[in-house]
This record gives structure tokens, C-alpha cells and sequence, in this order.
């Protein structure tokens, strides 16, 4: 019996945690998202009366900020990819005695808070930092283009916070391609472009959707990069949840657009993985 | 003070150490405060019996003592009542505090605090429900101190239950180089060169007070018509590339790093900016009119009656005119303290002169305070307000 017990006592932890911190929210974010305003009663006091109602007034009202937020999140996804492909491959195939020193570059951003890299970033495109005079003087932008509070500026933003989210499971499988895999390609007359087709890209297919995972679902619940870096015109569901919650105090749509966005996030990646063919590798 | 922001207190008293001219001047004063803050940040202790009251109040709000890492007034206060206070920098954020509070005010159990400093709205919805309690009007004389603009508002006509600890104008500020001629009018402000770098405060009350005063409407009488209408008004601006942001007080930043070149903005924090950028940027009441608004001092219900009376005495001490100038001089508000301006001569001759802390009568007619709004406006008008900021 003691044998087969010691499994589930290991799990106790995780399970108390999982249970504390992610269920006990969730059912209690559900039960919030069906709640009315009590007639009469003061800002933020809300009653049950399971109106499911509530999620599609939410979706309807913001879906602008929703379709915002999935096409950032991919454009974001797509050039975190194409600058950490190279990246990882150059770290794995030639980072040499390197590697590690490299990989903790990759990392040392994490060492400083999220908001000041993304402050940080405000200061370096904003009107007194180097970029905009630099490209001005050389006409790549107009006078009075400007970079912050812009789209660019929100995107740009993302693809810098998430990128290690894409770099390091990239590294991860492109280090394990055995190099001897290609000179064997090469040996059959492929050509480089075919090799990288053939050979390098499916081995390395299960970091590609670990890091695009990685990188899209923090991406799309994302409100700090267009908070800081973007304009009321670039707002996403993220400025949307967080106001809702916290200035309009309407805890019922919050929760109802927490929900909506969860289950969109769940629908496009379950779509992925299918499409990517590689479920039993993430 | 009414600070609202996207970001998380953390990140907040480091934004607002690096624009605090003291801690500047100082270097390293926004780090000591952050450590005065965590080193008092855990409110483990219980109920305060009457020589210790715990004070819960916005970051830098308070005249703080770089070198020796202590508040002057509030040791003042000590020495000569024997009340200890416990000083918390918390108070970040009205929504978020109250927040954090409600429940146990709902169970009239003990919140940590036994003063806090909400702005005039929450205020006025903590009256609303119960969660203030009544000043002992004896342990308080100098409560007859306070400014006529500011001794009867409509959430607390008499000033029984708040008094105000900073008044806050909201006007136009603005960069010389870019608006020589100043920025007076709305006209002015939406003058072609400012497109796209206009910034307006995240709190409604000053931005939307400031456009209804510009459209003829009083921000003290608004009805929601003309609300929406100024609603409408902000909306096509922003969607037009006009207003690049709706934010709190990091608007000040902006105007720093040339990313706008006129705002709808705080007092103190312009005065901050004018004194640390001789002559770069300026700020005035509108033309058509100005709002002003205050952070109260306030006694929760849940705080003991000892508590409470050693607050009222706190109170008491931060409206005597010397005292009041004494916080004036470092945090750059409105004084709420009639009497604070002759005191000021004796520190510092300049503040005194200064339309920022001391507005002189001219000024204070035309400035507007938004009137209270009815639970259902509240929610209804904020939401408005946060669909045309984007969100």
C-alpha cells in the first residue's frame, strides 16, 4: 500500500497549490462573471443572477481590443521567431566554448524588472532618446513622426519582453540535433536550403511551437507593453480587464472578458498543436 | 493626489522618486523613502490603542528628512503628544486601497489604518457607506483654518467626517519652446503644433471638468448630457491622433522627454517640473476655469475610539498654520491651512509668492469643484470615460 500511496503524497503539494492559487480563483472569477448590480446599491456591489448574458455584451463591446490583441500577439510571435531562429541556431551549432556565456546574455534581461525594461524602452524611442533624431536626420521618418504611443512601439515592446520565451526552448531543441544528421544530408547531395527544409527545421519543430507557446499566450493577455508604450488607440483586452476591474469596478465583465479570453487563448492553441502535429513534445 | 496608473505601486514610487525635486536634489532620497517604507510595510500589528495611530497616506506626501531619514512634523508631533504614529506610504491608488479594505470594513474589523487619505470621490463614497466616522469637533479647533473653497463640499457640507490634507488644481501645463504664447484657452492647447503630443489625466474629474468649463457647462451642476458631450469632445480627439495619452501623473515624464508638448495636468507636479527645468515648461488655471480637488484625511469606522481621538489630535497638528507650511514646502500642493502663506515667509520667502501652493484669490474663483456623483453615475460616467481613453 505504502508503495503505492508515495506517488500521490508527492503530488499533495502541487495539488494544494494548484488548487489554492488556480482553482479556487477561477471558480471564484466564474461565479463573479455571471453577478448584476444590485439595484440601489453602491459602486462595485454586484449580486448572483446567472447572467450568461454578461459575456456576450463583454465580447461585443470589446472586440476591437480582442482582435488588437491576437494580431499584436502574432505579429509579435512571428518576429520573436525569425530574430531567435538565427540566434539559437548560431548559440547551439557555433557558440562553441561561448554557449553558456551566451545563454546567460540571452537571460540577463530577466534580472530587471519587466516595467523598467518596458520604461526603459519609452526612454530609448521617446523624443530625447538617440532613434527618432537618428532617423530623422537620415529622413527614414518625418519631422514629426514619432515613435512612442504608436503600434510599432506596442509590438516592438512584446517581441523584446518575450524573446527569451522563444530563444531559450529553440536552443533547447536545435542543441540536440546531432550535427552528423546534417552531414548526412549534405552527403546525399541536399543543398543547404534543403538541409535546413529537411532536417534541421522538423528536429527542431518542438522548440519552434514550445517558444511560439511561450511567447503568443503571455503576449495576447499582455497589458503593461501597451500601457506604457501605446496610445488609448492601441489598447488591448489586458487595458481593457484592468480597467474594468480597477476603474469602472465592474468585477462582472472583467471576469466575463477573463473567461473569453482564456477560452480564445485555449481554442487557437489546441488549433495549433493540431496543426503542428506534435502534441506528445509540448 | 489622485495618481492613477497602469503600473504597480512598485514601479510607481520609483517614477514618483525620480520626479520628487527633494529626492533629486538629494540623490538618493527616493531610495531612503522606499526603505522607510519597507521597513515599516508589514501592518502585523493589532488594533492601536490611543498613543499609536497608523497612518496610511499617498508616497511623498508627507516632508521627509533626506539626511536623517525621518518626517520632522510628524516627530514634532510626537514629542509634544506622547502619540506615536506609525507612517505608511501605501496609499497608492484610491480604486486599489479600497480594494484591499473593503471586506473587513464591511465586518467592522480592524483595516490596519486609523487614518487614510482618499480623494474627494472615494471619499465621499466611504461616507456613503458608512466607513467614517464622525470628528470629536473639540479635539480639533484649528479645523476653522481651513480654505472657503474647501470647507464645504458636497459629500461633507460641514466637514464633519474629512478635512482636507492637500488640495490639487488641475489646469494646462505645457513647453514654452513649443507654446510660446502659453497655453490658456482649449483652443490653445488643441493649436496645431501640440497634435499628436497632447496628454490629458486619467482622472476624469480634472480633464472632463476642464472641457465642460471650456464648453460653459459647471463642472459643480454637470448633467449627464453635458457630460457625454465633453465625453464626445475627448473621444474625437483621441481618435483623430490628437491626444497621444490618458494618464496619470506620468504625463510629466512625457513632457520631459519632448513626447508631449502640452498637457492637462496637476499643479504640483508642474511645479515640480518648472523648478527643475528653469523656464521650460509652465502651468496656468484655464482661462475659462480650473478644477480643484482634495485628499482627505478620514477616520475609519473600524479604528477605536482612543484611536480615534488621538487622530483627531494629529489632525488638529497638521492644521496649525505653521505646521501646514512646514509640509507645504516639500510636497508643493494646495495647503488646505488659511494662515500657512504668512508662516511660509519665514521658511522660504519665494514659496510663499508661489501661485502653486498659495493660489491668490483671482485664481481660487475660478477654479471648480465636480460636484458628487450618485453611485450609478459613478460607474456609468467612468465607464464612458475609460471606453474613450481605449479601454
Amino acid at each position: 500500500m505504502g508503495k503505492i500511496r508515495t506517488p500521490y503524497l508527492l503530488l499533495l503539494p502541487g495539488f494544494l497549490f494548484l488548487f489554492t492559487f488556480f482553482i479556487l480563483p477561477i471558480l471564484n472569477l466564474a461565479q463573479t462573471s455571471t453577478q448584476t448590480p444590485i439595484a440601489g446599491g453602491d459602486t462595485g456591489q454586484y449580486e448572483q443572477t446567472l447572467r450568461f448574458q454578461n459575456y456576450i455584451d463583454a465580447f461585443i463591446e470589446n472586440r476591437e481590443q480582442f482582435s488588437r490583441s491576437f494580431v499584436y500577439a502574432l505579429i509579435a510571435t512571428v518576429l520573436a521567431l525569425a530574430i531567435s531562429y538565427p540566434l539559437a541556431y548560431a548559440i547551439a551549432f557555433k557558440g562553441g566554448k561561448f554557449k553558456n556565456f551566451l545563454l546567460v546574455l540571452v537571460v540577463a534581461p530577466f534580472f530587471t524588472s519587466f516595467l523598467l525594461r518596458t520604461v526603459a524602452w519609452k526612454q530609448i524611442l521617446g523624443e530625447e532618446g538617440f532613434v527618432v533624431p537618428t532617423l530623422r536626420t537620415i529622413g527614414i521618418i518625418s519631422p514629426s513622426t514619432t515613435l512612442t504611443s504608436t503600434s510599432f512601439a506596442v509590438v516592438m515592446g512584446m517581441t523584446y519582453n518575450f524573446l527569451p520565451f522563444m530563444t531559450l526552448p529553440l536552443y533547447a531543441s536545435i542543441d540536440r540535433i546531432d550535427p552528423r544528421t546534417l552531414e548526412a544530408s549534405g552527403d546525399l547531395y541536399a543543398n543547404a536550403f534543403t538541409t535546413f527544409r529537411k532536417v534541421t527545421l522538423p528536429l527542431s519543430m518542438p522548440g519552434v511551437v514550445a517558444g511560439t507557446l511561450l511567447t503568443f499566450i503571455p503576449a495576447a493577455g499582455d497589458y503593461v507593453n501597451a500601457a506604457i508604450l501605446g496610445s488609448p488607440n492601441t489598447k488591448m483586452i489586458g487595458n481593457v480587464i484592468e480597467s474594468r476591474y480597477f476603474k469602472i469596478v465592474d468585477y462582472p465583465t472583467a471576469a466575463a472578458l477573463s473567461f473569453t479570453l482564456m477560452a480564445a487563448i485555449l481554442i487557437l492553441v489546441t488549433l495549433y498543436i493540431r496543426k503542428a502535429g506534435t502534441e506528445e513534445l509540448v | 493626489m489622485a495618481k492613477k496608473s497602469p503600473l504597480s505601486p512598485e514601479a510607481r514610487s520609483i517614477i514618483n522618486a525620480r520626479v520628487s525635486r527633494r529626492a533629486v536634489l538629494a540623490g538618493i532620497g527616493g531610495v531612503g523613502a522606499a526603505g522607510a517604507l519597507s521597513a515599516c510595510g508589514s501592518s502585523g500589528d493589532s488594533g492601536a490603542g490611543g498613543d499609536l495611530i497608523r497612518w496610511g497616506n499617498w508616497p511623498l506626501y508627507l516632508d521627509f528628512d533626506e539626511d536623517a531619514k525621518t518626517y520632522p512634523t510628524l516627530d514634532k508631533f510626537t514629542e509634544s503628544t506622547g502619540i506615536d504614529v506609525k507612517y505608511f506610504e501605501d496609499y497608492n491608488d484610491n480604486d486599489e486601497f479600497f480594494g484591499k479594505v473593503q471586506a473587513q470594513l464591511k465586518l467592522n474589523e480592524d483595516i490596519g489604518y486609523d487614518l487614510v487619505c482618499p480623494t474627494d470621490w472615494m471619499a465621499a463614497r466611504w461616507i456613503r457607506l458608512g466607513y467614517a466616522q464622525k470628528f470629536d469637533a473639540a479635539n480639533i479647533p484649528n479645523k476653522t483654518n481651513i480654505l472657503d473653497t474647501l470647507a464645504t463640499p458636497s459629500y461633507d457640507p460641514n466637514r464633519e467626517q474629512t478635512l482636507t490634507w492637500q488640495g490639487i488644481m488641475g489646469g494646462f501645463g505645457w513647453n514654452t519652446e513649443k507654446n510660446p504664447k502659453g497655453v490658456r484657452t482649449l483652443d490653445d492647447l488643441f493649436a496645431p503644433v501640440n497634435k499628436g503630443k497632447i496628454v490629458v489625466l486619467s482622472e476624469l474629474r480634472d480633464t472632463i471638468g476642464i472641457i465642460l468649463l471650456a464648453q460653459g457647462a459647471d463642472p459643480a451642476t454637470v448633467t449627464e448630457d453635458q457630460y457625454m458631450n465633453a465625453i464626445d469632445f475627448m473621444a474625437g480627439k483621441i481618435s483623430d491622433g490628437w491626444i497621444r495619452g490618458v494618464k496619470g501623473n506620468e504625463y510629466a515624464e512625457d513632457l520631459t522627454s519632448g513626447d508631449a508638448t502640452a498637457v492637462i495636468g496637476w499643479s504640483g507636479d508642474m511645479f515640480i517640473l518648472a523648478s527643475e527645468n528653469a523656464g521650460k515648461f509652465d502651468f496656468t488655471i484655464p482661462e475659462s476655469g480650473g478644477t480643484i480637488s482634495g485628499d482627505n484625511m478620514m477616520i475609519p469606522s473600524t479604528a477605536t475610539a482612543e484611536a480615534k481621538a488621538s487622530a483627531e489630535k494629529l489632525i488638529n497638528w497638521y492644521y496649525d498654520p505653521a505646521i501646514a507650511a512646514e509640509v507645504a514646502a516639500y510636497v508643493n500642493y494646495v495647503t488646505p491651512v488659511k494662515g500657512a502663506q504668512a508662516e511660509m515667509e519665514k521658511i522660504d520667502p519665494d514659496l510663499a509668492k508661489s501661485e502653486y501652493i498659495f493660489p491668490t484669490d483671482a485664481t481660487m474663483k475660478n477654479l471648480s469643484v465636480f460636484r458628487s456623483l450618485t453611485p450609478a453615475e459613478e460607474t456609468a460616467w467612468t465607464e464612458a470615460f475609460q471606453k474613450a481613453a481605449g479601454n
